[in-house]
């Protein structure tokens, strides 16, 4: 359990290209107005993704924190998560009144997930375009995340993506677990999530 | 036992993000293949990696102050970036171990090598020796690991130049471990001026995989 006294830590995760820096700005989007908000990025190899954020003009810059991982994401997210708990807690220093603290995670593969010593819930993002077997195929991200995003819907038709599989896969995968199928395109505040989002904050 | 626990490169103080200089080495062209990672560690282990081990077995002896260990440390690491890297990977480390030792009275902010010492000094049956060890042996453990990675090399042939600079270790070892409780002028303070450098070129630069 989470303690009381600081704020929730929500990890957002899922393989390159999958649209987690897009979703982390349409929830800074969706939720600033409402929530004291700040990000952890962990970029691969640059702080674009933390540019991204600071570009788009979502979030105080001062409230965006790039963690490096030398080559290895899903270790600084899972399996040696001091970096990140650092850049994490120096965040909840400087801005007291703190509601929710992103996570994002570096794009990796199928089986990256957080520890549940660095975030209290985390979200896995696939997208349509990385082909719709990909729920299928499962692994820790799909099946074991608190909420599986299939990102990108909006390309379904261009890809040949079979939505109805995807959510059916995912189902099966994922038992009681929700899935949200959403598109940055058409929703670019990504109401679902965010409503999931408000909901873990009201736990 | 406790010391093996410590350098365990999967105890989770977050060193694996951080190259030691050799990306920095790899990006210049300085470091391309096995000899020149050997020329690189050898020359990492005998400057930074004896200052660093003189520094952890000097906290580990108990015998000086703190915060003017820790001033010395600050003192030998020229670079900006890289005294923000050996901060943080210190921070990281007392972290860890408050929580894996249970060692809550740990301080919370110092050198990377100054808070080696300090975890031996709190971690039952270690002392200046094993901070010692524990320092040089990292100096050059993160960067062969970080050099696999870069630069795709064979990893036995790159762990094999750090096997062969087993020896050298343990004598820098034991000399930073017999110095620890002499007045802290008498420190080493071996420069590498390219490790300052290159550290200064990798923050500034646009891509990179470590954080240092």
């Amino acid at each position: 359990m989470r303690p009381d006294d600081r704020p929730v830590r929500i990890g957002i995760g899922g393989p390159v290209g999958s649209g987690k820096t897009a979703l982390v700005a349409a929830l800074c989007r969706a939720l600033g107005a409402e929530l004291e908000l700040a990000v952890v990025t962990n970029d691969i190899y640059t702080d674009e993704d933390a540019e991204f954020l600071k570009r788009a003009g979502v979030l105080d810059p001062a409230r965006i924190t790039a963690v490096q991982t030398g080559c290895c994401p899903h270790t600084a997210i899972r399996d040696d998560i001091s970096a990140n708990l650092a850049a994490v807690e120096d965040l909840e220093a400087r801005w007291k009144a703190l509601d929710l603290v992103l996570v994002e995670s570096g794009g990796d593969n199928l089986t990256a997930t957080f520890s549940y010593g660095l975030v209290d819930h985390q979200v896995f993002v696939l997208d349509v375009a990385g082909g719709d077997k990909v729920p299928r195929k499962g692994g820790p991200g799909v099946t074991n995340a608190d909420l599986l995003v299939i990102n990108k819907t909006d390309l379904a038709p261009l890809v040949g993506a079979d939505l109805g599989v995807m959510a059916g896969d995912a189902a099966v995968k994922r038992g009681e677990r929700p899935v949200i199928l959403c598109s940055l395109v058409d929703d670019p505040g990504a109401a679902d999530v965010a409503g999931w989002v408000r909901a873990q904050l009201a736990r | 036992m406790n010391l093996l626990l410590l350098t365990d490169g999967r105890f989770p103080a977050g060193g694996h993000a951080h190259s030691g200089g050799i990306e920095a080495a790899v990006m210049a062209g300085r470091v391309t293949g096995v000899d020149t990672l050997a020329v690189f560690l050898a020359g990492r282990l005998t400057t930074a990696g004896r200052v660093a081990a003189a520094l952890a077995a000097a906290a580990a002896s108990g015998a000086h102050d703190l915060v003017e260990l820790d001033a010395e440390a600050a003192a030998r690491i020229p670079s900006p970036a890289l005294r923000a890297a050996s901060r943080t990977l210190g921070r990281q480390l007392l972290r860890t171990a408050r929580s894996v030792l249970d060692a809550a009275d740990l301080p919370d902010d110092l050198h990377h090598p100054v808070a080696m010492g300090v975890v031996c000094a709190a971690t039952s049956g270690l002392g200046p020796a094993d901070a010692a060890r524990w320092a040089a042996y990292d100096a050059i453990s993160g960067p062969a690991s970080a050099a696999v990675r870069l630069l795709g090399l064979d990893p036995f042939r790159a762990w094999g130049v750090v096997a062969a600079l087993m020896p050298e270790a343990d004598a820098i070892a034991a000399g930073a471990a017999a110095g620890a409780a002499r007045p802290l002028t008498h420190l080493p303070s071996c420069s590498a001026p390219l490790l300052d450098i290159g550290a200064e070129h990798h923050a500034a630069s646009e891509v990179r995989l470590f954080a240092s």
